[in-house]
């Protein structure tokens, strides 16, 4: 379980999150939705470390992520997992040795236990014979599954998503959305999806904050989103004439 | 500029950290040898050479004098090799060849979000990254000077078989005077070497590191840092040159 309690952070001045609060649950698919320049990158930027926030609490598993050392973070971090948006697989790296990568630095596992590791998790993502290949050499699709595939390799206890399949055409984007959620509930994970694809929010949803300006204007799950009454979120869900003469149907 | 100053030097302070696996960056470290040094020897050679013959040509025409001995211009034609040509315009062109791939693969690592990656693992990114990059220019670029000088010698040494502007023994003879003073040359030269290979692999690095945007301004990153590398380096070679040998 990871919680953000009271999270501010702005840039010269602007103000990109205000007060932002929320549970994210272990064994369920947290969702991060809002339009694009809402926030919801810069506060997963945040929960991981990569930025800091001016304000607010983070706190893994009852660990505050805030004030402390480098080698208190470092030991968190080493239970994070983080699929980015473009994937962020090393070039210069094969498939093989990206999802490896974790493990060589950071495990004490003998080479051969790395490389069973390794074959494990790329079966788990479905990505076969396919060792060998750079990034450049496989589709974005696949790319995207390696990258899960090294997320998980550590076998972490948070899973990060930045909009896992944005780029993707949509039978690959609900594929990896739904591996995401199985993989969430198969390791008991605490993941945190960022999206503002409404398949996602509908497929994967178990627990959703909505950011609007840099506020939490909504909580709730993929169940409830369809029926709210927040307006802001009315007009993100209900974005097209279609899908607004579909509400009115209902 | 102070703000630069202070992030290149906050920079530099992360590399002295604890390396998470020292097996990875040993592995490292050997990748960048043959990318940085290894794969630049034949550019080295090849401009060294034809700038020996050159050099050769010019100090035969420029002292034509029934009063000067041959022999002089293979002696002027070596003391420019070490004291100037090799360490200084080589490291410039390495500036140029070297700073440029290195602040474009930083760059690129860090808008594609690879940086960021190896942060949210737990990874110290400058260590790993920038830290066998030095490490690596500084063992190798002395010996790509080695080289260079050498053979400087040899394009020099060429031009005299094929065209015998001067005799081969009084080139060779000229390479060869005052010998006595060659090592302290040589040092010199290579500890010159040494601080301008320090200078390109960490300004490129900072400004390839600290890339921000897209490809325009991974562009722009790749050239600040052959510009800054280049003006550091032309600055460093005064002051050392004054320390060194006055």
């Amino acid at each position: 379980m990871i919680e953000i309690k009271n999270i501010s952070k702005s840039f010269s001045g602007v103000q990109v999150l205000d007060d932002v609060s929320f549970t994210f649950q272990k064994g369920k698919t947290n969702l991060i939705i809002g339009k694009s320049g809402s926030g919801k990158s810069v506060l997963t930027k945040c929960i991981v470390g990569l930025l800091e926030p001016d304000e607010g609490e983070i706190i893994y598993d009852g660990r505050s992520f805030r004030g402390i050392n480098n080698k208190e973070r470092k030991e968190i971090r080493k239970e994070l997992g983080m699929l980015f948006q473009g994937g962020a697989l090393f070039d210069s790296l094969s498939v093989e040795e990206n999802v490896a990568f974790p493990l060589k630095m950071f495990s004490n596992f003998s080479k051969e236990e790395i490389l069973e590791r390794t074959n494990f998790c790329l079966n788990r993502v479905n990505i076969i014979n396919k060792n060998n290949l750079f990034p450049a050499e496989i589709s974005g699709g696949m790319q995207k599954r390696v990258a899960i595939a090294r997320a998980i390799a550590m076998n972490p206890k948070y899973l990060f998503c930045d909009e896992p399949n944005s780029g993707l055409d949509p039978v690959t984007a609900i594929v990896i959305d739904e591996l995401i959620k199985e993989i969430t509930e198969e390791y008991q994970m605490t993941t945190v999806v960022i999206t503002h694809d409404m398949n996602s929010v509908l497929e994967i949803g178990d627990n959703i904050m909505f950011i609007f300006e840099g506020m939490n204007k909504w909580v709730g799950d993929r169940n409830t989103i369809l029926n709210t009454d927040v307006i802001e979120l009315n007009n993100f869900v209900y974005v097209s004439k279609f899908l607004r003469q579909f509400k009115e149907m209902l | 500029m102070f703000y630069h100053i202070g992030r290149y030097t906050t920079m530099l302070s992360y590399l002295f950290a604890k390396p998470e696996r020292v097996s990875t960056y040993w592995k490292r470290l050997i990748d960048e040898i043959i990318q940085l040094g290894v794969k630049s020897l034949f550019m080295v050679v090849l401009m060294s050479a034809f700038m020996g013959a050159v050099l050769v040509i010019q100090t035969a025409s420029a002292i034509e004098s029934a009063w000067i001995p041959d022999y002089t211009v293979g002696f002027t034609v070596k003391q420019t090799l070490i004291l100037e040509f090799c360490p200084t315009i080589i490291s410039l062109i390495l500036a140029g060849k070297v700073g440029s791939n290195i602040a474009s693969e930083l760059g690129t690592m860090r808008v594609t979000e690879q940086i960021d990656a190896l942060e949210v693992m737990g990874v110290n990114s400058i260590g790993f990254l920038i830290g066998p990059k030095i490490l690596g220019s500084l063992f190798i670029f002395p010996i790509l000077i080695m080289y260079s000088m050498f053979f400087g010698f040899v394009g020099g040494w060429a031009l005299c078989y094929l065209t015998e502007i001067i005799p081969i023994e009084q080139y060779l003879l000229g390479i060869q005077s005052f010998s006595y003073e060659n090592y302290e040359y040589l040092r010199y030269a290579l500890v010159k070497t040494v601080f301008f290979a320090f200078i390109i692999t960490s300004v490129s690095s900072y400004f390839g590191y600290y890339t921000s945007g897209g490809a325009l301004e991974v562009g722009k990153s790749s050239t600040k840092a052959v510009v800054y590398s280049s003006i550091l380096i032309l600055m460093f070679n005064v002051l050392l040159t004054q320390l060194l040998l006055d």
